[in-house]
């Protein structure tokens, strides 16, 4: 390219790619992944499990307002949020075992980027016709025609982006209660924004945004970068096969490639593989699918664009044998990863199987540190909380533990019995009375230790504290 | 700028921004064009906000934006949709029995009151009684968390102290006790004879012999409203003199400064500055914070 006078460009208008339909493997792979993450982002919300009465009976919920998590027989309280950081630093170190061993397998086949503007593709493809047809609309005039497909594909569109919208509020309520709501006009007003907000994205980036969205949005192609060697696997032409191309039955000099262009023709981010590795490249393998079939046509070897490592590359050139993908694949570095990822998993069940199910917080009241009484005892105040995370009422007995001699009272006169409801926590106030002959009265301070013991089961929950006597004056 | 530096290594690269440093050149990949619509978008938005909300700084105050949006006004209308919503347990509040709202009995009454109380107080009454309620001893605002009361200490005794106040004279329901100052009254050495007297019935220190002469002093002087045995009156707000607690503090000197010049603590009355409904919730509160009889 050569060089002018005029400055260069700083902007460019969106260049329009109409991808081909394309049969083979990989795109079959990218149905069945399409297919089962879109089932399972709708259909979650709907699957129903029983946790007994006062409980909701979604099996995946986020309850914000009562700051609880369900999922299926698990339930996480706020003070467990490791659990929810624990899953996305695995999720986070599965990002990197895949990226390291398949390159932007993640972008290709299940980032919902990906997935919806797949959907949306199909969609323009089942309205419009395919790559050729589509191409000569999109010059053609506005007539009656190009508006009435246009306006059918937006239709259609629109409607696959409420749904995705409007199944994203699901997670959060009761979904058979929210869908009467929302049809009502009865739902809360952020439930109709959130709808709306994921509608419109979904519209926008799906139908206009789509590879824009990937090349220009997206921070994850420049992070990617880092998190991948010379042994990752990524689409790659093999050029050292293909060159030179060139069209013709007289194939004297040339090489496999007979430079149909099928692999740009279905490439949905407009792209030539044959370039070489690419920024843009979101390995989705439709090129392979495509570039295969002609293979077969001609009666070549499959695999001209392929699936490889750069390593393959010198290693191909010099005529050695193919190394096996899972050669590439199982090295230290994903091995490594692959066991941080387990061991945060194990780490995660074995906690999810060890923990309490009730809880115990106590909180000293410092303001005044201590009350002298008319008898001159000194009482001390604390604000003790008891989650029941069972789910069954369960009637709890408040203790203490100390070589002093201490007598405690609860708020409100009871004996040291509270009932706390299921899945709830008690806040109570518990006076701990020195008299005036103990020694924790005249101590600078004692330790104690609290406990609550639910009735029945025997099960304990223990905090250690501290009471202030007159020794701190 | 010379056609060098706008020039490629390979003929497929895209034109160069003609920016070279140490042979790193800067290749043109322009970004699309709806990008620089959505940065106009975005500046167009940022001055139509500017016109909509509060925004541009004036001499006195913002300019207050065409939509009349206010923070002040939003949060006072927050504070009118609560009070709506609590108007029902306000009432109740003003109709029933005090002692009967507990936990148990009428939670929800209870915990408005615990919290709508416990906002009052931190208010109207934490300046004198402190924010924890334990008072100030040695300056006679004393602690309502122990379980010594002048005037007593069920809810409806604390309810009737709040409502009209200690010793002032404004509440003609007010409260009232006056400690005689007995200096001039009782000579230096009777003083010094009543004051052990009163620290050995509190059980502590104090000089035997004094203290078996001030006996006498005590009763020709102070059991009409102290008592024979020293206990207090509630009646009238004398105080216990045997236990543990000292609203202006029992050292020697404290206490032969109050036999001298007396105290007069005042508490002035609140039925006029806040609603009853405040008042019970309050006196709810105070008898909630572990001294309440």
């Amino acid at each position: 390219m050569s060089s002018s006078d005029a400055p260069p460009k700083l902007y460019a208008a969106q260049e329009p790619i109409f991808p081909k339909k394309v049969k083979g493997t990989f795109r079959n792979l990218k149905w069945v992944i399409m297919f089962v993450t879109l089932g399972i982002y709708y259909i979650t919300p709907w699957i129903r499990w029983d946790r007994g009465p006062s409980l909701p009976d979604q099996a995946v919920l986020v309850d914000m307002a009562g700051r609880r998590f369900f999922f299926f027989w698990i339930e996480i309280w706020p003070h467990e949020f490791y659990f929810v950081a624990g899953l996305l630093i695995m999720a986070g170190l599965g990002l990197f075992l895949f990226t390291s061993a398949l390159g932007r397998v993640w972008c290709g086949y299940t980032c919902p980027q990906t997935v919806w503007t797949d959907l949306f593709y199909t969609v323009e493809r089942w309205i419009e016709g395919d790559r050729n047809a589509r191409l000569r609309l999109w010059k053609g005039k506005w007539d009656l025609r190009k508006w009435r497909l246009r306006i059918t594909k937006w239709i259609v569109w629109l409607l696959i982006a409420v749904a995705t919208g409007g199944a994203w509020v699901f997670y959060f309520a009761d979904a058979p209660t929210l869908l009467r709501d929302l049809l009502t006009g009865q739902a809360a007003f952020v439930a109709y924004a959130t709808v709306g907000v994921l509608t419109a994205t979904t519209f926008l980036f799906g139908g206009f945004a789509r590879e824009q969205i990937c090349i220009y949005a997206c921070p994850w192609p420049r992070i990617q970068a880092a998190m991948m060697d010379e042994h990752s696997i990524t689409v790659a032409y093999r050029d050292w096969r293909g060159e030179d191309r060139g069209k013709g039955k007289d194939r004297e000099g040339l090489g496999d490639c007979i430079d149909c262009n099928a692999c740009v023709n279905v490439c949905p981010m407009g792209i030539d593989i044959r370039d070489g590795q690419q920024m843009e490249c979101i390995t989705c393998a439709l090129c392979i699918d495509a570039c295969d079939e002609i293979m077969e046509k001609t009666g070549r070897e499959r695999g001209l664009i392929d699936y490889l490592a750069l390593t393959d590359e010198a290693n191909e050139r010099e005529g050695n044998p193919k190394v096996p993908v899972m050669r590439h694949i199982l090295r230290p570095r994903t091995l490594i990863y692959t066991a941080l990822w387990s061991l945060i998993g194990v780490g995660l069940v074995v906690a999810l199987f060890i923990r309490s199910e009730i809880g115990l917080t106590v909180a000293p009241v410092r303001n005044p540190q201590f009350v002298t009484l008319s008898d001159g005892s000194i009482r001390n105040t604390y604000d003790i909380r008891i989650r029941n995370m069972t789910q069954g009422d369960a009637v709890f007995r408040i203790g203490l533990t100390s070589d002093e001699i201490l007598r405690v009272d609860l708020e409100g006169g009871q004996d040291l019995m509270v009932d706390v409801p299921a899945d709830e926590t008690l806040l109570q106030r518990v006076y701990v009375i020195a008299r005036p002959d103990d020694p924790a009265a005249t101590a600078d301070r004692t330790e104690l230790r609290f406990w609550v013991e639910e009735f029945g089961t025997n099960e304990r929950a223990y905090q250690s504290q501290s009471f202030i006597g007159q020794g701190t004056q | 700028m010379t056609d060098q530096e706008h020039s490629n290594l390979h003929p497929d690269d895209p034109e160069t921004t003609g920016h070279s440093w140490d042979g790193i050149q800067e290749f043109n990949n322009p970004l699309p064009r709806w990008w620089l619509w959505c940065l106009y978008a975005t500046i167009v938005w940022a001055l139509l906000y500017t016109v909509a909300y509060p925004a541009w700084p004036m001499i006195s105050g913002a300019t207050p934006g065409l939509l009349g949006y206010s923070t002040r006004a939003e949060v006072a209308e927050e504070i009118d949709r609560y009070d709506a919503l609590n108007a029902d347990l306000r009432t109740q509040l003003t109709e029933v029995d005090l002692a009967g709202v507990t936990q148990e009995d009428m939670p929800d009454l209870y915990n408005f009151s615990i919290q709508s109380g416990g906002a009052t107080f931190a208010t109207w009454c934490s300046q004198c009684h402190g924010r924890g309620a334990n008072g100030v001893q040695a300056s006679g605002y004393p602690s309502l968390l122990d379980d010594d009361w002048l005037w007593g200490g069920t809810v409806d005794d604390i309810h009737q102290t709040i409502a009209h106040g200690i010793r002032n004279e404004e509440d003609p329901d007010a409260r009232w006790s006056e400690m005689t100052a007995f200096e001039g009254i009782l000579s230096d050495e009777e003083i010094s004879q009543v004051v052990n007297y009163v620290l050995t019935v509190s059980d502590q220190e104090a000089d035997t012999t004094l203290a078996a002469a001030g006996e006498t002093v005590f009763l020709d002087n102070c059991a009409a409203c102290h008592g024979d045995n020293a206990m207090g009156d509630r009646y009238l707000g004398a105080p216990n003199l045997t236990d543990r607690i000292w609203l202006y503090g029992g050292t020697p000197e404290a206490i032969e400064e109050t036999v001298r010049h007396s105290r007069f603590g005042v508490m002035p009355p609140w039925s006029g500055r806040l609603s009853e409904a405040e008042v019970r919730a309050t006196a709810i509160y105070i008898h909630s914070r572990g001294g309440g009889e």
